[in-house]
């Protein structure tokens, strides 16, 4: 009929395709990957965005083996961990941060219950040996490993896992699920030889091993000198906790006095409690706000009974009761004595004041710097001895905050530098992504959704048992919080620069394929930009 | 089948025998009665269409477009102020080529407003690129609705009939009207040269530049030339199947020997026949030219049959103001190069009858060479005199109209 | 462990944006299919973040999809027809025809009777035109087609003036909006305050099946709202503000932005109507003040001064006394009962 139809009036469908739109162009939309707030909250810079964006689609196993590029203990870290990724989740602009710890844990149970394994990488033959298996150490032998090296851990203590089973207590990480993510590594091929005590990094040199992490932590708490009667009882946090977990619980009477304001204190109060203390009161020199225990810990000392004393030192100890200055916060903010004295009564004493690491074994090797009671490292945790590295709170890599995470995220920059030097190349860090801010964020497309509360062991049942106070997510409600992850800087495959387009300049390549822009007929309107979700778009000049 | 019919009544049942899809109109005197009876039939399930009240003339022509667009046979009908309504629509239509078929029941135009005859409505719409066909009597006015929608479909253009307002609309004569597979055979299913088709997508009605405006224009003008070859072909299949006469592009009466001919359109041949026939006899060679079809204007067709003539009279019912007879100035188009005299007398506007007298008085002065160049046929002199003087007398004139009718009110008053 | 879960039918991005690889591919929009009709294809000639043309692909996608790709376009002269068929090219991709600026309503009553006339009643009609061509030079052949209740669902994408020909004022310009007509100049600048055409309420008095309005910023809504009225026969008329970034001054990338604040503002509120009767509102999620809205367009400059705090504390005031009275009127801040 094509023939008989009028002239130049009346025209063939589409035929505008000759028209290309695209030279009108001054600016062009491209698509970009830009760091989450979460993902650079992360000490063990987790790709939380990645493993999201599997789980909110039921893809768990997915989820997790990202997750394990990074982190190989997600079942402890989902219970472990402060979670630093949800405090700058850009959720809040909408609601409540992203629940993300909790989907770690279910995606890390999920994990041990239906038994997932990493393979280790092709067999290199070359050896490394790992000082120390707590989360550092552990860490750094599992990236090593994946590696294809040959990773021997030697672990002191006759169990596995460093604080994570002896500092920890157990209602906050219960031991089986620790045991259950190292003997994971042990199928990996990664070797572990416990109770022995390594004097000297230059022993394990000669053994053939061609580099060192030493991961030993820091398991001596620290003491203030409290002036303090002979018959005072007064014991340290740590040495509290590791009697607990060999089963040798100690008595600390009915009235316990915590002194310190760090997790360490709470674990330490809230044990107490446990081992039928009827008077739990934590000394915290400073006030409530500068306190460094992370809210969720004091919240739960607090709903546990635990009493707290904010602006107080202990100036001397005796047995039975103590006497506790009052103290006032001066111009610059520091909490100076009033010289107003009170007595209070109590029957122990814990300190829990911070700890420091162990590092005889380091202390022939040349080059090795010990500042403030931890060895010198690099951005790669290299000492002065390039075979020698340290991780954890062994490193003054990021003193001031002394997490399970950021052992991690040490471990496997470690590896990479490990790695690096004997394969004789530069160790690579990280990408540096551009932040995915909230200004970038077109939060209207997020639909309205408050988090979802992990269940906690009612209070009643907590304070005579070590049992978990948190429960895991069940499976729904995973999901539900994976989904709640606005994917910051990152595309999630919403469609709306595919639909926005009023020039149908969008092509979309499919699922898991993102979309790629068709710059025959692409304006440059930036409506894309302006409308996409999670700011993945950029609007950049023209090139000429 | 004969049958004493109103004019509309015939028009009405002959559209129905060509078995429009869609009917849609809006009402105007005098194409009123029309629209009834068809309204009527496909009530009355004897006419299987659509029949839709149209909210305005404009409405109607563009319901008829859509309709024409997806392939159905369209017709509508409208008169004068309607028609000018519509006007946007008439040109879209054909500059669409969509093959609609209109019966225009010829109507004055106001101001002042009048509702009858004259063909001051068809005149205002001929360079719209409509086919615009003239019915001399009721019979023909049924006969060319057959060959309009067949013309139209044939060549996908829209085709107007027009039938003079109530002289033929309302007056009731002998209609033959065939029988439906008469009809049939004269009109083949329409097979529209474009239709909106969602299995064949075009757009229709694009934005046509500089670029190209001119070869559009220029290719409608050679398919509207088309019709000139058509009509004829389509006359003979008519008289053939119809065993009449059927329409011509013109249609001559008492040429062979004429000097004087006399060039009309639509049902006042009748009245000039009568008058050709009256004079004949006394022994003048005076003849009459019909001209059928108006647009596409059959220059060469008028110019043959004119050839021998020594002078010519052109009775229209409408003219340009400010120049003069439309009718007149085609025709002497249609002469370029020859010397004939033209005269052109402007009759019947309004409704004005156009008495046999009258005409006889013009056509008796153009025998004897005393015609002048322009005649309006019957004016009274008078009350146009009063009426020039007063203006002569006061810038400040008023309407013209209302002064004649103060005047026709003295005239009353003193008489 | 008595803890009260949150069902797990949250859909991230919910409804609000175009797709959703969470969400079944039955219940995903017409727009996040890759196959998706493209009525409108790409190579037309809007301008950079035209509205129009976006209201225009998801309208007649969202109905060609809901009639199977059996449906033909009527198109009254404006933006909307220049800028898709300038010869030789059209970027339409469906049956298309655009007739005249005030007649589109006839035509398509026309192009549905011919279909029905001619056995093909299945296949569905939709006419569409701007605000000039619907509210102002096309009003009667429209009221013409609601009163008939002809088989057409009539859509207008009001961009508030007349922009094809520069930018003047129509019957839907708002109050002390700039126009090349009602420049901002003397003393009330601007679009002088009238009651303009409500032409969804127009339309509702002519107490025809379905009449709903809509936004290019919210594609779910408008999609539904498409398809809802194709199930429906007879007379049906669908409101869609699209901004122009020409003729309000908007940067273009500002286009969905401003139709989401029309509708967060309440001065274009969003709604459905059955046979006259408002049956349901699409509420106000996050309420916003017209100078937000205002703001963003110059075609209201002349109310703010150049830092942008306002100037014309009274016009604004007037501005946002319309928003509310919608609000009230329709219940906007309320739970959608749709």
């Amino acid at each position: 009929m094509t023939e008989r139809r009028p002239f130049a009036i009346t025209l063939d469908m589409g035929s505008s395709l000759a028209n290309r739109t695209g030279t009108w162009r001054t600016e062009r939309p491209v698509y970009v990957h830009r760091l989450p707030p979460c993902s650079a909250g992360c000490p063990a810079a987790e790709d939380i965005q990645g493993w999201l964006y599997h789980a909110e689609e039921g893809g768990y196993e997915s989820a997790w083996r990202v997750i394990m590029e990074k982190n190989p203990l997600p079942a402890i870290m989902g219970r472990a961990c402060f979670h630093p990724c949800e405090s700058g989740c850009n959720r809040v602009q909408v609601d409540e941060a992203v629940g993300i710890n909790a989907v770690e844990r279910f995606l890390g149970d999920l994990a041990l219950e239906r038994n997932w394994h990493v393979p280790p990488g092709p067999a290199t033959g070359r050896r490394v040996a790992v000082v120390g298996s707590g989360p550092g150490g552990l860490s750094s032998a599992y990236h090593l490993r994946r590696r294809g090296h040959d990773v021997v851990v030697f672990e002191a203590q006759e169990d596995l896992g460093g604080m994570m089973r002896y500092g920890i207590p157990a209602y906050r990480l219960p031991r089986d699920v620790v045991s259950a993510e190292i003997a994971r590594l042990a199928e990996m091929g990664v070797r572990f030889e416990v109770s022995h005590w390594v004097n000297d990094v230059h022993d394990l040199l000669r053994e053939g091993f061609e580099a060192v992490v030493v991961a030993v932590g820091a398991q001596r708490g620290r003491d203030p000198g409290i002036p303090a009667g002979d018959a005072a009882r007064i014991l340290d946090a740590v040495g509290v906790l590791r009697s607990l977990e060999e089963g040798d619980p100690p008595a600390l009477g009915r009235r316990v006095v915590v002194y310190g304001g760090g997790d360490t204190a709470m674990d330490a109060a809230r044990t107490a409690t446990r081992l039928g203390a009827t008077e739990t009161v934590v000394v915290y020199r400073r006030t409530r706000d500068v306190m460094p225990a992370h809210d969720e810990e004091v919240l739960d000392a607090e709903a546990e009974g635990v009493q707290m004393r904010w602006l107080s030192t202990i100036a001397r100890a005796d047995e039975d009761q103590m006497m506790i200055e009052k103290m006032r916060l001066d111009d610059q903010g520091r909490a100076v004595g009033t010289g107003e004295f009170e007595e209070f009564v109590a029957d122990t004493v814990v300190l829990a004041l911070g700890q420091e690491a162990d590092l005889d074994l380091v202390e022939k090797v040349n080059g090795v710097t010990v500042t403030d009671g931890a060895v010198v490292c690099d951005e790669f945790q290299r000492t002065g001895d390039p075979r020698v590295f340290v991780v954890g709170d062994a490193s003054s890599n990021g003193a001031d905050s002394r997490t399970l995470t950021r052992a991690i995220g040490q471990g496997r920059l470690c590896a990479e530098a490990v790695d690096a030097l004997l394969l004789h190349r530069d160790a690579q860090p990280d990408p540096q992504l551009a932040p995915a801010g909230a200004e970038r964020l077109n939060t209207w497309y997020y639909a309205d959704a408050e988090r979802t509360v992990r269940p906690r062991l009612e209070v009643a049942r907590r304070r005579d048992t070590f049992s978990e106070v948190v429960g895991g997510l069940t499976v729904e409600d995973a999901l539900f919080e994976a989904r709640r992850c606005m994917s910051c800087g990152n595309c999630f495959e919403c469609d709306n620069c595919f639909g926005v387009c009023p020039d149908n300049a969008v092509i979309k390549l499919g699922p898991g394929q993102g979309y790629a822009f068709n710059y025959d007929y692409c304006k440059g309107c930036g409506i894309c930009v302006a409308e996409c979700p999670c700011g993945a778009i950029d609007l950049i000049p023209e090139p000429r | 089948m004969l049958y004493q019919l109103e004019g509309s009544q015939a028009v009405a049942r002959a559209v129905a025998l060509c078995r429009p899809d869609v009917v849609c109109a809006y009402p105007i005197s005098p194409q009123t009665h029309i629209i009834e009876a068809l309204g009527a039939l496909v009530k009355s399930d004897q006419l299987d269409a659509e029949f839709i009240n149209a909210d305005s003339e404009f409405s109607a022509l563009s319901v008829s477009i859509g309709a024409s667009a997806v392939g159905a046979r369209a017709y509508t009908a409208t008169a004068s102020q309607g028609l000018l309504f519509m006007m946007e629509a008439v040109y879209n239509a054909a500059g669409l080529g969509l093959p609609i078929v209109m019966t225009l029941a010829n109507r004055a135009i106001g101001a002042p407003i009048n509702i009858w005859n004259d063909h001051s409505d068809a005149m205002s719409v001929r360079d719209s690129g409509w086919v615009q066909l003239f019915a001399e009597t009721n019979q023909e006015a049924v006969d060319l609705h057959f060959l309009a929608f067949a013309l139209a479909e044939e060549l996908s253009v829209p085709v107007m009939v027009c039938v003079d307002g109530f002289i033929l609309t309302h007056s009731i004569e002998r209609v033959d009207l065939p029988e439906p597979e008469v009809v049939d055979a004269l009109l083949p299913p329409f097979l529209p040269r474009q239709s909106l088709d969602p299995n064949d997508p075009v757009s229709i009605g694009a934005m046509v530049g500089p670029e190209a405006f001119t070869e559009v224009r220029y290719l409608a003008q050679v398919r509207l030339h088309q019709a000139l070859d058509v009509i004829p072909r389509l006359g003979e299949r008519h008289r053939s199947l119809l065993g009449r006469h059927a329409a011509q592009l013109i249609d001559g009466y008492e040429l062979d020997d004429a000097d004087v001919v006399v060039i009309a359109m639509g049902s006042v041949l009748g009245t000039i026949k009568d008058v050709v026939d009256d004079m004949r006899a006394e022994g003048h060679r005076i003849g009459a030219l019909s001209i059928t079809c108006f647009r596409p204007f059959p220059a060469a067709a008028v110019r043959e049959a004119l050839s021998r003539a020594t002078r010519l009279v052109v009775v229209e019912k409408a003219f340009s103001i400010g120049y003069g007879g439309i009718l007149s100035t085609d025709i002497s188009l249609a002469l370029r190069g020859l010397s004939t005299p033209i005269h052109e007398v402007i009759a019947g506007l309004g409704g004005r009858p156009v008495w046999a007298d009258s005409l006889r008085g013009v056509f008796s002065d153009a025998l004897a060479g005393t015609l002048v160049e322009t005649t309006f046929l019957d004016l009274d002199r008078s009350l146009v005199d009063a009426e020039l003087a007063r203006m002569a007398a006061t810038r400040r004139s008023g309407p013209p109209a209302e002064n004649v009718l103060r005047d026709l009110a003295d005239v009353g008053r003193s008489a | 462990m008595s803890i009260e879960r949150t069902p797990v039918r949250f859909y991230q991005v919910g409804s609000f944006a175009v797709g959703n690889r969470l969400v079944e591919v039955e219940r995903r929009s017409a727009q996040s299919d890759p196959g998706r009709a493209n009525s409108l294809t790409s190579g037309h000639r809007a301008c950079a973040g035209c509205g129009e043309a976006l209201g225009a692909r998801y309208a007649l996608d969202a109905a060609m999809r809901a009639s199977h790709h059996q449906l033909v376009a009527v198109n009254a002269t404006g933006c909307l027809e220049v800028f898709s068929t300038p010869y030789p090219e059209t970027s339409w991709r469906l049956p298309w025809l655009h007739s005249l600026f005030g007649n589109a309503a006839a035509v398509a009553t026309g192009v549905a009777a011919g279909l029905r006339a001619t056995g093909r009643g299945h296949v569905r009609v939709v006419a569409q035109g701007g605000d000039g061509g619907t509210a102002d030079i096309g009003l009667g052949p429209l009221s013409g087609m609601f009163e008939r209740n002809d088989d057409v669902l009539y859509i207008c994408y009001d961009n508030e003036a007349y922009m094809n020909t520069g930018v003047q004022r129509s019957g839907t310009t708002p109050g002390a909006a700039r126009t090349a007509t009602t420049e901002s100049v003397g003393e009330h600048p601007g679009n002088r305050f009238g009651q303009g055409k409500d032409l969804p309420r127009i339309a509702m008095a002519h107490e025809i099946p379905y009449v709903a309005t809509a936004t290019v910023a919210d594609l779910f809504d408008l999609e539904s709202k498409v398809e809802r009225a194709m199930e429906i026969h007879g007379a049906r008329y669908l409101h869609i503000l699209v901004p122009c970034p020409l003729g309000w001054g908007s940067v273009s990338s500002d286009t969905v932005r401003l139709a989401r604040l029309a509708h967060q503002t309440g001065l274009f509120p969003v709604f459905e109507a059955r046979y006259g009767e408002v049956t349901s509102i699409t509420p106000i999620r996050r309420p916003e003040p017209v100078e937000s809205y205002l703001r963003l367009q110059k075609r209201f400059a002349h109310l703010f001064n150049r830092e942008g705090e306002v100037a014309d504390r009274a016009t604004v005031a007037l501005i946002q006394s319309h928003a509310s009275h919608n609000i009230t009127r329709y219940g906007l801040l309320g739970d959608s009962d749709d």
